[in-house]
This record gives C-alpha cells, structure tokens and sequence, in this order.
C-alpha cells in the first residue's frame, strides 16, 4: 500500500524505453523514493507513476507484452496521480490507455530539425507560480482534441500541450531534461493530496 | 523566442532512445518490420556490416531514395550513416532531414586525419568510439551520443566488451583523480580538459552511451546493458538471423529486462538460429577491421 501522510513519496517511473533515468534523478532530488517499474508487481505501493519520454509504439508494444496494463489501470482508479511526458502523453490518450480524455497527435512539431526549445507559460490553475518553464520539444506531440473535463495548462501557438484531467497530468515537452524541477513537484502536490484523500477515505 | 538545435536538444533525442534497440534496416519492408518489434530508431543503410563486409569495394552514405522511402514507411527516428570527415555526406542527410547521422566506420572513410565538425550541423551525430580517450574527442567535436564501435557485421561482442569496458572504467578511474592528476590524464587520454574533467565531476559521458558491434542474441544485448551501456544498436544481427522478427522482438526485450535473466531465457528460447558471426582472429589475419577507422 502506499504510505502514510508524511512519509516519503514513492514514484514509480515506466522503464520499458525511454529517459526514465533522468525523470528517476529529478524525483530524488524532490524528495522522493523513486524507482523503476518494469513489472507489474513495481507498481504496487506507489504514490505516483511517471510515464516518460521515449518513443510511444515501443512503449506501448512493451505495456502490452510485459501485461502492465492492468496495473496501470488499478493505480489510475486508486485515484493516483499519473504524470505522462511527451510520449508518455501519447501512451495515456484515448487511442492508447484512455487515462486522459484527449487525443494526441505523434511527431506533431516536425522531426529532429524542428525539435525547439521556448519559455513556457502555464494557466495559474496550473499552480507552479509566474515563471514561465523552460520546455524542451523533441519531435513533440501536441493535443488535436479533447473533453470538456479536460484543462488546458498551456498552449504554444494554439495547440495543447500541457493538460490535467482529475489525476493525470500530460505535457508534450520534457521537463526532466532541463533542470525545472516544477511540473514534478505538481505531480508530488497530486500525490500528497491523493493521499491525504485516501487516508480522509479510510478514517470515515 | 523559440531556439532550435541546441546542445540540448541534440542529446535529448538520445536521452528518448535509452533502454531501446536501434535496428539497421534496407529498405521499407524491414523498417517496418522492426518498428512492429519495438525498435526505437532504425538505421537506414544499403547494406548492412556483414554484406558491406563480404562484399568489400568502397561502402558510401546510401541512397537517398530509398533513406525517403524507409522514413515515410514508419513513425520512430530515422538515422543514416556518414563517411568519417565526409561533411557533404552529411550536409546531404541533413537537407534530408534525417534524424540522426552516424559518422561510421563501417563505411569508408573520406578523411584520413579529420573527422567531421559536428557543431556546425543542427542535426545531432552519434559516433563510434573504442575507448574513453575517443569517446572525448568525439564529444569535443559536437557528437551528442557515443556508441561502442565493437566489430560491425561479426556477430561477435568481444570488441563491444573491451570497447565499453574501456570507456566505463576510465570514467571510474576519472573519478578517483584529483585536479593535477586529470591534467595530466586529459593528456593521455588525447582529449581536451574540460570535457575530462566534466566527465570526472558527473562520473559518466555527457551524452548517452549506447553499444554497437557485434550483437546477435538476447544474452548479448543483456551483457551489454549491464556493462553500463544504455541501449543497443543492432546491426546485421537481426536481418542475418533465421527468423528477424522474432529475433528483433527478443533482443528488444532483453534490452528492458536486461537484469531479468528469467526474462533473457524466456527471449532467448526457441529463436531459430543467430547470424552466423566470425572470429576477430581470422578477420585481422585478412585484413582492416573496421573498428581502427577513425581516430
């Protein structure tokens, strides 16, 4: 199960592909107790998952092989958090898990010469202050469409690209690679409140 | 104002390739084939190393119809190869808007003392390095990744091995260093200070370090992952097998569960027969390996 109010956050990041090991060295340095999934039984106790940057059909070919579905989908119904990034938006759209009620569209922004760096700015409701964050692009998706219970946290010339529906939270930029640490602090504030909620839940 | 092909950027798309198999490819039909196995990038190139190696004559950057053709058949990264110090090559790849380029020594080199200026290009390089002092110098002329050179088109991981236990080591040995003592290592190493000390600081390269040369079986791609590569470039390994598909999904499964050997066993069973390889004996007994092109 996972843990009490005030002991440390346990943060799962998806190992299959992709740049785990940078999103596991950032969550460290917040505070948490991060570690690798790989197998289903490494989602269990945690309070957060972090599906990473990586390519989408590998990633996706590898939930389905190693049966990591239902784990992710036991963990998403336990009401907790999920933070998606760049491929990891793809993986929970509705054409892929259907954590999040949108539709991403892959290599959206162009290939490798058109991968971008910019300054960010993310809607208050995003709560991670003024500063705008400084978003790395590479070979990025943006949102094509979405529900109405979806937010739109940010936009970069019109499209989507960071969203929060209820527990999940997506963006199509990758920010364990360039030092802000904010969006996986929002994703930590998710979890601690996910927490609290279920030990509210649990004292009734 | 957005910026565009930045230091960052450049590894950053290696950073989205670890844990993943880079598969060289021919034409459409087997890029689709390995993007369907879980290949994170392929490799674009007219003949893979066991051919180019068979067939002998000069080995050049490939076609550029058929590198057209390879990137609208799948979705993943597409990288193709460069002639060491031939920058045209590359200047071609880039207007092709390939993802990445592999300045290689499996094709023959057009420069016999420089290798390309990769800052001057804004699609990001990957090259062969047999040891640390290499690797360094590579990364001082822009590369954004580093693989092992290993023996391409051998399907024999005993170069890949001393290659990436070489480059693994110095940066263990870099570490223990002090300041006086690094000085004088950068010299023996033949790469500039400032990139051996920032390699000492970090205790590992400051880009993504993957292995090529010679990976034929699951087991291989696990060996390699846990010697601290961070993902695998498979060459003829996969296309020269019995059966390329299974043997493409077993070798990318290896490479996730590199430290599972119950889930190497479970890949490894039943995959028909691995490219045939060869003894590194034999080949420098008839001449050039391919792994002491490039400096």
């Amino acid at each position: 199960m996972p843990g009490e109010p005030g002991e440390r956050l346990r943060v799962g990041v998806l190992a299959s592909q992709g740049d785990f090991a940078a999103h596991v060295r950032m969550l460290e340095e917040l505070g948490a107790d991060a570690g690798e999934v790989r197998t289903p039984g490494d989602l269990s106790g945690l309070d957060a998952l972090v599906i990473p940057g990586g390519e989408s059909t590998t990633i996706s070919k590898a939930i389905e092989r190693d049966g990591l579905e239902p784990a992710i989908r036991e963990h998403f119904q336990a009401g907790r958090p999920i933070l998606g990034t760049c491929a990891g938006m793809i993986v929970c759209d509705r054409n892929h898990l259907g954590l999040i009620d949108a539709e991403a569209r892959r290599n959206a922004f162009g290939r490798q010469l058109q991968s971008f760096e910019a300054d960010l700015e993310l809607d208050p409701a995003a709560g991670v202050g003024p500063e705008p964050i400084r978003a790395a692009f590479i070979r990025a998706p943006w949102i094509d469409s979405h529900g109405d219970g979806v937010e739109v946290l940010a936009a970069w010339e019109g499209h989507p690209v960071v969203i929060r529906e209820g527990t999940v939270l997506a963006c199509s930029f990758h920010p364990e690679i360039t030092g802000d640490s904010r969006i996986h602090a929002l994703l930590m504030a998710m979890a601690t409140a996910a927490r609290e909620r279920v030990a509210e839940e649990a004292g009734r | 104002m957005p910026e565009r092909a930045t230091f960052r950027l450049k590894t950053g798309l290696a950073e989205m390739l670890k844990g993943g198999v880079i598969m060289d490819v021919t034409d459409a039909e087997q890029a689709r084939v390995a993007e369907a196995a879980g290949a994170c990038a392929v490799m674009a190139l007219e003949r893979v190393p066991a051919d180019i190696r068979r067939d002998g004559g000069v080995a050049r950057m490939s076609n550029p119809r058929m590198i057209e053709e390879i990137k609208a058949a799948v979705t993943i990264p597409v990288m193709a190869k460069a002639r060491i110090g031939h920058f045209a090559e590359a200047q071609v790849l880039e207007v092709l808007e390939v993802d990445y380029i592999d300045e290689s020594e499996v094709l023959t080199p057009a420069d016999e003392a420089h290798h390309i200026d990769k800052f001057a290009f804004d699609v990001p390089f990957v090259c062969g390095a047999t040891n640390l002092g290499e690797a360094l110098r590579r990364i001082s002329e822009g590369a954004a990744m580093i693989r092992s050179k290993g023996e391409a088109g051998t399907g024999n991981i005993v170069e890949a091995v001393r290659h990436l236990r070489d480059i693994t080591g110095g940066i263990r040995r870099l570490k223990s260093l002090d300041a006086m003592e690094l000085a004088a290592e950068a010299t023996e190493l033949r790469a500039p200070l400032e990139v051996v000390r920032d390699v000492a600081e970090r205790g590992r390269l400051p880009v993504p370090l993957f292995c090529a040369g010679g990976i034929a079986t699951p087991a291989d791609a696990s060996l390699t992952m846990q010697l601290g590569a961070e993902g695998n470039f498979v060459g003829s390994g996969i296309f020269k097998s019995a059966d390329p598909e299974r043997t493409a999904k077993a070798v990318v499964e290896a490479t996730t569960h590199f430290e599972d050997p119950e889930r190497v066993l479970a890949a490894s069973t039943d995959l028909g027969d691995p490219m045939r390889g060869d003894d590194i004996a034999d080949l420098a007994a008839d001449g050039e390996l391919l792994q002491q092109r490039g400096w």
